[in-house]
């Protein structure tokens, strides 16, 4: 006999469980409710809607057509009112009384609102239904809108609104994205990923009120007083299963609706399934365990025995250009173990948790092609013993053939793009190859793969590798020294975008192979960490060549040399006479004028260097820094002041430069030179950074060199005021410390990025100005006198026991 | 004979670094390593008497300043391609105090 089913809710999991009871033939008349002025629809797929990517229409599952086909009651845009259990009937709310004998709840779950005050002005929306998206759909182009929560649906509502060009802020409780999904490192770079698209994201944020004018919203209040305005405020902060009806019908009800492993309520004849569920005390969000349900709750209805059992879940962002995976239990623990892989240039992150032999939680970014493969190992607890070395590399590396890094090249698809900035795909790099390019530069020059930011060199050559076989040989790329495997540029990518502020979190991130580093790469560290992280990273003067840490170039017989500074090459009678009184007193073999226009004091005995500086400081001389890989001297002409040739005061800029650059460490040494005109005196265009002086201005020069190799500058910028020539100086010189190799002059790094790629920098202005400021924020804690310093531990420098005097005794 | 003394307290020789002791027969160097252990070696490189004092401690091996050459802090060996090796002493810490030998340095005067 058919039996009366009576569903109250069409979303996708009533829906669902609809086409497995008919598949099965069930023998029931079926009247479906929804609230809703519509059938089943696929809402996972409104994020694509709302970005514009797909259409309603496109995401409906279930059609009126489908609907009449199979005989099902439909009244959409109805709603139940209330529930007679005994007399098992339903209320409409337009009166009508229906009996049933089986009723399923499908009544899904509402969004949460944040009772703010101010959360029931016009213009506040969840981001739930078609009614919300079309909302925000109609949000036009530079429009405001803030969306509190960083969760999956908040993001995704933040990215479909960017994408239509309106002016999005996130707003996030918690200190990173998607923070029950996500660890730190990867919500670190979706955030990133975010705010390249123009999001502005701001995490440990609370909001404290919703404002309004005339009823309608106007801006979001933080509780630190920030007023963020906006048209829309679209609150993404979770859902809570819709359990009004079940409760008012006296059924069981926890956080949810409960019931049991066959999807019965507590009254055998009323069924549930979806978001308004709770089973074994959790409650669901995702498709998956939904669909589940569904298959159960339709062998249940058709008399069969089924069990819902929940399983493990992963998690994918919708948003294009941000791929992102997650599954399982990654927090932390003491029997928990990680594998992580990073590849900060291609914004590659993964990390798998381990306990004891099986993989219980994966996070990927970036590249989630393998996510698939993970999340079956942490489903089907697979012991993952023997692949552990390889596991992070993904399915391609496992196996019985021993791993080839080129296997995964070689199965690229033809269409596969390799290179990012100008969009080569594979296929046509093996074109290049075919046409007779067979090298890195000759595919650069041929396709443009690689041309850009360089990132996927890597790729472009392995392509070159899998497609020429042994006639290709990949040059490998010099790491820094035996303790990594990693390039300096790796290595600083990772300093700077996972924000390591210590030698400890470098070594442990970056998988170094020794326990404290050697004396290749600490120096080199030690530069990228206090040029990137000023206020964060303590120099470590433990880490330095003995030049650097004991202020004084060592000489071959353990003696020192000694170079007060002369600002811009000038000195007086005064300071000539202390520096001749202390040649005498602490019997400096040599005195040696210097190529950069200093006063060299040869031969000075290790114990004597703090009581020779604290004369020459008490003479008003400081340290010259004629050691460090930094700011070594401004070389001058005496310009305007006495010379009948000279057009400006290259004296003075010069001492003015030194000023200004003294005490900041670069790279390698930095050389300037000021010449007052083109006659040129201060050899300006052999130095890291010269200036010659012009009747119009400054032309400010880079990249020259007078050592091994001997380059001249090329033309920078020409300027017209000494103010502009030291602020494009400055931020030259903090381009050079922030991009370049340790121990790389200017005129190496200019070879490598181009002097196009450095004017390109110098020349917009905004740039220029944060350049400027963010040296004057490293000069805070750089620009003083280490002498000086020294002096004060003076006893440092001295033996730290004499035994010859005992042994007389 | 062992004939163990005072020499300074451990903090007085930086982690990661060195500090000299003076003899009757040149001197030699204290090394303190990352774990706060100590060896006492000749201040000499066997390759040009570099000043190993000076040079940028990593693991439980110096650098010299003047060339590079590394140096087993526990053997006095040099590593790497290069040859030779530096003479060293027994030194320990002890309640947070640099012992030395003495008895060894003085075979050093002997010898």
């Amino acid at each position: 006999m058919t039996q009366k089913l009576i569903i109250i809710g069409a979303g996708m999991a009533t829906g669902r469980a609809l086409e497995q009871l008919l598949k099965a033939g069930g023998d029931y008349d079926v009247t479906l409710f929804n609230a809703e002025p519509r059938g089943n629809y696929d809402r996972i797929m409104l994020s694509p809607v709302l970005s514009g990517d797909k259409t309603y229409e496109e995401i409906v599952i279930h059609t009126a057509d489908w609907y009449e086909e199979n005989g099902v009651t439909c009244r959409f845009g109805e709603k139940i009112t209330s529930i007679d259990r005994a007399a098992k009937t339903v209320t409409a709310d337009n009166g009508d009384v229906l009996s049933y004998d089986k009723l399923l709840f499908g009544t899904g779950s509402n969004p949460f609102i944040i009772p703010l005050p101010g959360h029931d002005l016009e213009g506040v929306i969840a981001y739930r239904d078609l009614e919300d998206t079309e909302r925000m759909m109609g949000l036009g182009p530079d429009n405001k809108c803030v969306v509190i929560g960083g969760g999956l649906l908040g993001l995704e509502a933040a990215a479909g609104m960017a994408a239509r060009g309106v002016d999005v802020t996130v707003i996030h409780i918690m200190g990173h994205l998607m923070e029950r999904q996500l660890d730190e490192a990867a919500g670190y770079l979706l955030r990133k990923a975010l705010v390249d698209k123009g999001i502005t994201v701001k995490c440990s944020a609370n909001s404290k009120e919703i404002l309004g004018e005339n009823g309608k919203v106007k801006a979001l209040l933080l509780d630190d007083g920030t007023e963020l305005p906006c048209d829309l405020l679209v609150m993404a902060v979770g859902i809570r299963p819709n359990v009004q009806l079940a409760q008012d019908a006296g059924l069981a009800v926890g956080k949810g609706i409960h019931v049991d492993d066959q999807m019965r309520t507590s009254d055998d004849d009323v069924l549930a399934v979806g978001e308004c569920v709770e089973h074994d005390g959790a409650i669901f969000g995702l498709v998956a365990p939904l669909y589940d349900q569904a298959k159960v709750v339709a062998k249940t209805l058709m008399g069969e025995d089924a069990q819902f059992v929940q399983k493990e879940l992963s998690t994918k962002l919708k948003v294009t250009g941000c791929d992102l995976f997650s599954a399982g239990d990654f927090a932390e623990g003491e029997d928990r173990e990680d594998i992580v892989f990073r590849d900060p240039a291609r914004g590659v992150y993964r990390r798998l948790v381990l306990q004891g032999n099986h993989v219980i939680g994966a996070v990927m970014y970036g590249d989630t092609a393998d996510s698939n493969w993970f999340f079956g190992l942490i489903r089907d607890k697979t012991d993952i013993a023997d692949m552990r070395d390889t596991l992070i590399f993904g399915p391609a590396y496992q196996g019985g053939a021993p791993s080839d890094p080129l296997s995964a090249v070689a199965a690229l698809p033809r269409d596969a793009e390799i290179c990012g900035c100008n969009g080569i795909c594979k296929g046509e790099i093996e074109d290049a190859i075919a046409a007779g390019a067979d090298d890195l530069a000759a595919i650069k020059a041929t396709t443009k793969a690689s041309a850009s930011c360089g990132t996927c060199t890597g790729l472009v050559e392995q392509v070159l590798a899998v497609t020429l076989g042994d006639d290709f040989v990949i040059p490998a790329a010099a790491s820094v020294c035996g303790c990594t495997d990693m390039t300096h540029e790796d290595v600083r990518r990772m300093i700077k975008s996972q924000k390591l502020t210590s030698m400890q979190a470098v070594f442990q991130e970056c998988g170094w192979k020794t326990s404290c580093g050697c004396h290749v790469c600490r120096p080199a560290l030690n530069f990228y960490l206090l040029a990137d992280w000023p206020l964060e990273y303590q120099d470590d003067p433990q880490s330095r060549f003995i030049n650097e840490r004991k202020h004084a170039n060592i000489q071959k017989d353990g003696t020192f040399s000694v170079v007060p500074r002369m600002w811009g090459g000038i000195t007086t009678p005064s300071e000539l006479r202390a520096i001749a009184d202390a040649a005498d007193k602490y019997m400096v073999p040599t005195v040696k004028v210097t190529g950069g226009q200093r006063i060299d004091l040869l031969g000075v005995k290790g114990e004597d260097l703090p009581a020779i500086w604290k004369d020459l400081n008490d003479a008003g001389m400081v340290s010259g820094y004629a050691y460090s890989k930094g700011l070594r001297t401004v070389k001058t002409c005496v310009g305007t002041d006495h010379c009948r040739f000279g057009t400006q005061d290259s004296t003075g800029l010069g001492i003015k430069l030194e000023k200004t650059l003294h005490g900041a460490w670069t790279p390698h040494k930095l050389k300037l030179g000021v010449s007052g005109c083109p006659r040129n005196c201060a050899e300006s265009t052999c130095k890291d950074i010269g200036v010659i002086c012009v009747d119009s201005g400054y032309q400010i020069s880079i990249g020259g060199a007078a050592g091994m190799d001997v380059k001249e500058t090329e033309l920078l910028l020409q300027v017209p005021t000494e103010e502009d020539a030291i602020f494009v100086i400055k931020a030259v010189t903090q381009l050079y410390r922030e991009n370049a190799k340790y121990l790389d002059r200017i005129y190496k790094w200019m070879a490598k990025v181009g002097l196009d790629w450095i004017t390109e920098q110098i020349e917009d202005l905004e740039n220029r100005a944060d350049l400027v400021d963010r040296f004057e924020i490293s000069q805070t804690v750089y620009r003083h006198d280490p002498w000086a310093e020294h002096v004060k531990k003076a006893d440092t420098y001295q033996p730290l026991a004499n035994l010859a005097l005992e042994a007389a005794e | 004979m062992s004939d163990w003394i005072d020499i300074a307290a451990l903090d007085a020789v930086p982690a990661r670094g060195a500090r000299l002791v003076k003899t009757a027969h040149g001197c030699v160097a204290i090394f303190r390593n990352a774990m706060d252990e100590v060896f006492a070696l000749d201040n000499a490189c066997p390759h040009k008497n570099g000043p190993l004092a000076e040079g940028i401690v990593h693991g439980n091996a110096v650098t010299c300043p003047l060339h590079n050459w590394v140096i087993s802090l526990e053997t006095g060996m040099v590593q790497g391609p290069d040859e030779g090796q530096v003479t060293t002493y027994p030194a320990r810490v002890e309640d947070g105090r640099i012992k030395l030998d003495v008895a060894f340095l003085k075979q050093r005067a002997v010898a």
